[in-house]
């Protein structure tokens, strides 16, 4: 969250010329590794990406075998142990539910980042050319953006998976096309202001090309709204996909991921085999943290107002 | 006011309609569809459609004969499962009970995320705030479908205070867990919206005008502060509206409360594309219609915006 | 007794970068019904002086020393007793208009609720007074206006409103903080005339805080002269401005453009003010001082009486200043 409390102060704010000068990326990393929350839950991230990407080396079962031999009995003999090799327990058919965990850590990642990839090109090219270009045409992509808002994204989706069938790509590019719309505003809002910037009037009066003006002065300093916006959208992405296939309508078995995790082991609770929601929840959970406490950070980092 | 409101029905005309018709062709085209014939439908549910669609027509007649049912008699059609139900008579079925729940979880999520930004900005770095703060970060990372589940193995399967899941009319106790899971992520996001609003508020140069005119603390916030802190929330309302109802379908999976999230979901499953197709586009007209009195009331309470 | 009496005024802020000494050692008095100039170039700590002593520092910042209104200690008191003061005996006018009026709520109800506040009147009657108040500062057609917010008037109505404001309950001191600053020229002066009539109508003491020498030459008896922080010449305006015994006031006075002078160019003070959070050890101004020696740069110079009512901080004689 901002702090402000500065603001009564500006007449305090003396000689910038005089202290050392610092880039602002520098001055933003310095800041960002400052901020404790922010860099420990860097650390838990790597970690969780860790897992998802060498998880598999360290598994004795993989994701899909049934172990006969727990199936029978799985509220006893199915919960974690090291000896039998399933660290996590087992789901309700026996799988190995380390396996399943570290295969839908691979999964939600990956929707969360392939998502917010697609949101962040769609939105950006398209708030930075509505902004830029300005006028009349700015006016019409900004009401169709409007007009877009108001569908109700997760019931098109939703139909769209069961109209198609369900298919990983689907829902990573559904997922990503959700959410374009609030980056393309936000995109739109940032280049009206810094085309308005004197740099610009004195590229533009000394000749410069407009595809140039973008690309050297617009997009390097929307990067940071961007990079925020980015880091704060991928648990939203993990979010809506967890939420589908909560709903039994996302990635297909034998994948999983946490959605689909977090339901089959609610579902089984009243067994007491409560592993099967522990475990993935609080991967879903610590990973959903890290990534806000990151995109605070980042704000807190990049955020001018601060200053 | 009125030409401001009028102003925005029209542009929601195509909006609606380009809902309408994509989620007709977007039925046409499925494949397992009514209109493909991989998969026959019963006798008696294909007589039903034929009756209103005159499948035998062309394309553009068949969207021309659905969009007027909709818009003139709000007709969505029969269902393509139940041969003795339309459309109309499931959403109907289904919508007082989404609408019951879904009003007191907007209510009690707006009333106590203010209260609680609210506090915490008032109280800024003192325990109350890290409080507050810790639970609207922790909130924030347990949407519906994570709530819900705990809330059952709480109070259902340990304590055994609530009922489990069901409707039975809308009593209290059926109401609770529903309208906690619901909301409790809202009141989270809603909460931190106030706390930072409020907090850049109190930093205003009129806040501290209105301290020199020896304001006491609460004069300043009810006369002074709260109204532009405000704003932010507010237009934070439209987008919540959508989440919401989103958010109704798994609380109507996991307490089988019996609302249109419900139908929709079945539907889903069951390939009855009408009932989908009703529900998003009602659902539409809804979030259209709420985002048009959201920007009444922000109009209402920022006097530089002439309606 | 003075009505408002400074005394080694320190205030800090307290900011992730170190703390920062916005004001240092700064002591002044004022009498019933004068006018007091506190001038100094932006940063200089002239406006957080006056938030400290109204107790509106940001949250952040601390002040120590003493402030004491018609012998009372004010400074660090709790809000409570600090609210008895406020508006009723030190109105305050503040620098930009536009944003220190609330642009969500009517100026009548901006006016009116400091009578209901302290006078405990009606809010009917308290309107009618406001009324009065907006005619005695020259607002037209003030009884249809007053239903209007911030944004429906100009900049100049705007600092009159906020001038009305401070004047409702008849304050013994006001404090002006640039009230003339985001304003034109030509409402500049009307402003400053319109305080000048309210003070010999109501008979209130001022402090006029301001950057802009000209407004000061007119309308203050006394002049207090900040830079980072601290004093660096105070006494009365006249004797100040005819012959300054300061290297910065000189400078300041030479800045000041003039018209029908043959110099085109505007004289400048070279360099920027100091950076607050690694102030100069020695004297504040001596980076940017022509006459600065070796001991400036080590030993702050000490505030020292020269002749009756003034008094300088500077090393160097005032003869050597030339």
């Amino acid at each position: 969250m901002t702090n402000v409390s500065m603001t009564n102060s500006t007449d305090t704010q003396g000689d910038v010329a005089n202290t050392k000068g610092r880039s602002l990326w520098q001055d933003a990393r310095r800041r960002f590794l400052q901020n404790r929350a922010a860099v420990v839950s860097l650390i838990v991230l790597m970690g969780v990406c860790l897992i998802a990407l060498f998880g598999p080396l360290l598994a004795a079962w993989d994701n899909e075998t049934v172990d006969w031999n727990v199936l029978g009995d799985i509220a006893t003999l199915g919960a974690p142990s090291l000896s039998n090799g399933h660290y996590f327990g087992t789901d309700e058919l026996g799988r190995d539910l380390y396996s399943r965990v570290v295969q839908g850590t691979q999964v939600s990642l990956m929707v969360g980042i392939v998502g917010s990839t697609i949101a962040v090109i769609l939105g950006t090219l398209y708030g930075a050319t509505a902004g830029y270009v300005g006028g009349k045409t700015d006016n019409i992509m900004m009401r169709i953006v409007d007009i877009l808002m108001s569908i109700p994204y997760m019931f098109v989706l939703i139909l769209l998976l069961v109209v198609f069938g369900r298919s990983m790509w689907l829902l990573f590019v559904g997922v990503g096309m959700i959410s374009w719309l609030e980056m393309s505003r936000i995109v739109r809002g940032q280049t009206l202001t810094l085309k308005s910037k004197e740099y610009v009037d004195a590229a533009l009066s000394i000749g410069v090309k407009h595809h140039v003006i973008v690309l050297r002065h617009i997009i390097p300093n929307l990067l940071g709204v961007i990079v925020i916006y980015a880091t704060l959208l991928v648990p939203q992405m993990i979010l809506t996909e967890s939420f589908i296939s909560f709903l039994g309508l996302g990635v297909q078995e034998p994948n999983t991921s946490w959605g689909a995790l977090i339901s089959e082991g609610a579902s089984t609770l009243q067994y007491g085999t409560y592993w099967q929601l522990l475990f993935p929840l609080a991967f879903f959970v610590i990973t959903l943290f890290c990534f806000f406490f990151i995109g605070d950070g980042l704000r807190d980092a990049l955020d001018p107002k601060d200053r | 006011m009125l030409a401001f409101i009028l102003k925005r029905l029209f542009y929601a005309i195509p909006t609606i309609l380009i809902l309408i018709v994509f989620s007709f062709l977007l039925m046409h085209s499925a494949p397992g569809g009514p209109f493909s014939s991989d998969r026959p439908l019963p006798p008696e549910v294909l007589a039903n459609i034929e009756a209103k669609y005159h499948l035998n027509d062309p394309l553009i007649k068949q969207i021309w004969t659905y969009v007027t049912g909709v818009v003139t008699q709000f007709d969505f059609g029969p269902s393509f499962q139940y041969k003795d139900r339309t459309v109309n008579e499931i959403i109907g079925q289904g919508f007082p009970v989404t609408l019951t729940y879904g009003t007191i979880s907007f209510l009690v999520a707006v009333f106590f995320g203010c209260a609680l930004g609210i506090t915490a900005a008032l109280n800024q770095n003192s325990w109350l705030d890290y409080l507050a703060v810790g639970i609207s970060i922790g909130a924030q990372v347990l949407p519906n479908f994570v709530m819900a589940p705990i809330l059952v193995l709480v109070f259902t399967l340990w304590l055994g205070w609530l009922p489990g899941g069901g409707w039975n009319g809308g009593q209290w106790q059926y109401l609770i867990m529903p309208v906690i899971a619901l909301s409790t992520s809202f009141m989270a996001s809603i909460a931190r919206i106030m706390r930072s609003s409020l907090l850049e508020v109190m930093h205003s140069n009129y806040i501290r005008t209105a301290r020199a005119k020896g304001l006491t603390k609460r004069e300043i916030l009810f006369n002074h502060a709260l109204k532009p802190a405000l704003l932010p929330v507010i237009s934070y309302l439209g987008p919540t509206f959508v989440i919401m109802i989103t958010g109704s379908v798994v609380v109507d999976l996991y307490f089988t409360t019996g609302g249109i999230g419900q139908a929709f979901v079945n539907s889903a499953l069951n390939r009855d594309y009408s009932v989908m197709m009703g529900i998003t586009i009602l659902i539409g007209c809804l979030t259209i219609l709420f985002n048009l009195i959201v920007d009444v009331l922000y109009a209402w309470i920022d006097p530089k915006i002439k309606l | 007794m003075s009505l408002l009496e400074v005394k080694n005024l320190e205030v800090s802020f307290h900011t992730p970068d170190g703390n920062v000494g916005a004001v240092q050692d700064v002591s002044f008095s004022l009498e019933q019904g004068k006018t007091l100039a506190i001038v100094g170039e932006s940063g200089s700590g002239k406006s957080q002086t006056a938030f400290s002593i109204m107790g509106l520092l940001a949250k952040n910042g601390t002040s120590k020393g003493s402030v004491k209104f018609d012998g009372t200690e004010i400074l660090n008191v709790s809000e409570k007793e600090l609210n008895t003061y406020r508006a009723t005996q030190i109105g305050m006018i503040f620098q930009d208009p536009m944003t220190s009026l609330n642009p969500f709520v009517r100026v009548s109800d901006q006016m009116a609720e400091v009578l209901v506040r302290h006078k405990g009147m009606s809010k009917s009657d308290a309107i009618k007074d406001c009324i009065k108040m907006l005619d005695a500062v020259k607002i037209p057609d003030a009884k249809r206006r007053i239903r209007m917010y911030p944004h429906e008037f100009s900049g100049g109505m705007r600092q009159r409103v906020m001038i009305a404001m401070a004047l409702l309950c008849h304050p013994r001191l006001i404090i002006a903080d640039e009230p003339t600053t985001a304003l034109d020229v030509t409402v500049q002066a009307q402003i400053m005339d319109l305080m000048g009539q309210l003070q010999s109508d109501f008979g209130m003491g001022i402090i006029l805080i301001t950057h802009d020498l000209g407004v000061v030459a007119g309308s203050c008896e006394d002049t207090l002269v900040l830079y980072g922080g601290r004093v660096m010449e105070t006494g009365p305006t006249q004797q100040l401005f005819s012959e300054p015994t300061h290297p910065y006031t000189r400078g300041l006075l030479r800045a000041v453009p003039r018209l029908g002078t043959k110099h085109a160019q505007l004289a400048t003070i070279p360099g920027n003010p100091p950076n607050m959070l690694q102030p100069p050890v020695g004297c504040a101004f001596s980076p940017r001082c022509d006459f600065a020696t070796d001991r400036c740069k080590t030993f702050k110079p000490i505030l020292t009486k020269f002749a009756q009512d003034r008094s300088r901080a500077c090393h160097l004689q005032q003869e050597e200043l030339v």
